[in-house]
């Protein structure tokens, strides 16, 4: 016969079983764990981050011609690693951008490209502000393109950059689908997913990448973000600096100085 | 138990074994979870070395600098001096030997990148001197009287 005590026993007993995660049971892997101890907090010393000023941007596009040719991306392919980005914002509460040809050849037109050949001119008494807006891959901390990948193709590096594995890629195109900043495109020549990588090959030999090195105003810095005393890391936590699509919780690490909210 | 239910069972299992077997040729050792753990670290670590082994075109103006130390030292004079050589001359690889001469952009489109005057607030554009590339001397180029290396008008040909 059930009594009172043993009643109230069992359902304590019950209740604290089932409140037991099913983590608990899980073994743990030395291998989970050195991944996890090498999170953002602590391990590697190196996490690239990159700063945009785009107070200093004039539109010459000489960052995005350098780009194509260090990466070897078809320069007459209307694909770009990096672009530039063009904001006229008139008095009437308009906003006009474009960036033709990913800015390549920089902006020597006061029209705004509208596409299919079609130009909108712009007033210089309309413009309540103006400016410039380099755009590249934000290297985010969590990176929607790599969760999507069904092959391991795309990951990110110890040192927080994301590539791509040319010869694992299959092509399937998620990637390209999954990035909310539009980053991603199909390399014309080796039908892989291609993005920006810092320039991994030059930041890892102590060099800028080929963006940075070719800005004649400053505009662009690539930096240790770990390093306290780098100077991209002090500018990001002294002054007030923004970044693209916060919302979407990816955690991009690439901030602007200078942007507005009709940016995207 | 009954054959028929052994022989799928069989099946199953030779698939399996045979997928494994293709698996240990074709994917790579060094495929597996990295410091990003399983959710960004999934791939194949050689790869990370060969993006580092990518060729380095663009070698900056402390490359040039000590052949061409005239040139460096005159433009370093002017406001030009912030223009890396390569973004006209082009990159320069492993110049003098690969390629043995490089090719100068000399079309008024690459000044009018910064030289189209576009009068925008809150950008640095709006400081820069412009021209009207339809109404200044039209159809030659710009360094037939300016000279890049001394952009001020003192420094005409």
């Amino acid at each position: 016969m059930i009594t009172r005590r043993k009643f109230l026993k069992n359902t304590i007993a019950g209740i604290a079983g089932l409140a037991l995660p099913a983590a608990g049971a899980e073994i743990v892997s030395p291998r989970k764990l050195f991944a996890a101890r090498n999170d953002t907090i602590s391990g590697p010393n190196v996490r690239w981050a990159f700063l945009v000023d785009t107070y200093k941007c004039v539109g010459c596009g000489l960052c995005v011609k350098a780009c194509k040719l260090e990466n070897e991306v078809p320069y007459d392919a209307n694909v770009t690693r990096t672009w530039v980005e063009r904001y006229v914002l008139t008095k009437d509460g308009r906003i006009h951008a474009d960036s033709p040809k990913g800015a390549r050849d920089g902006f020597t037109t006061s029209k705004i490209d509208l596409g299919e050949g079609r130009f909108h001119d712009i007033k210089k008494e309309d413009i309540d502000k103006a400016f410039f807006v380099p755009k590249l891959c934000n290297q985010c901390e969590n990176p929607p393109c790599v969760q999507v990948c069904p092959v391991g193709a795309t990951y990110q590096t110890a040192d927080g950059v994301v590539l791509v594995d040319r010869k694992w890629c299959i092509g399937c195109g998620y990637c390209i689908m999954a990035c909310p900043y539009g980053v991603r495109f199909f390399h014309p020549v080796y039908h892989v997913a291609e993005k920006c990588t810092f320039c991994y090959h030059r930041i890892t030999k102590g060099l800028k990448t080929a963006c940075v090195q070719a800005c004649p105003f400053g505009a662009r810095m690539v930096g240790n973000i770990k390093d306290p005393n780098d100077p991209v890391s002090r500018i990001i936590r002294t002054e007030r600096v923004s970044v693209l699509k916060d919302e979407y919780g990816t955690r991009p690490q690439v901030y602007y100085l200078g942007i507005s909210r009709e940016v995207i | 138990m009954k054959s028929h239910v052994w022989r799928p069972a069989f099946v199953v299992l030779a698939l399996i074994v045979l997928i494994l077997i293709v698996r240990a040729f074709y994917v790579s050792k060094d495929f597996g979870i990295w410091e990003r753990g399983y959710m960004y670290g999934f791939h194949r670590k050689s790869n990370e070395d060969e993006w580092k082994a990518f060729t380095v075109k663009y070698k900056s103006a402390e490359y040039c600098k000590d052949c061409h130390s005239d040139k460096y030292s005159s433009i370093m004079q002017t406001p030009h001096a912030v223009i890396q050589c390569e973004n006209c001359h082009g990159p320069a690889l492993d110049h003098p030997s690969d390629p043995p001469k490089l090719t100068v952009d000399k079309r008024r489109e690459l000044c009018l990148r910064c030289h189209y005057p576009l009068p925008y607030p809150t950008s640095g554009r709006a400081n820069i001197r412009g021209i009207d590339p339809e109404k200044h001397n039209p159809g030659i180029e710009c360094v037939m009287c300016h000279n890049p290396h001394k952009p001020s008008l003192e420094g005409m040909k």
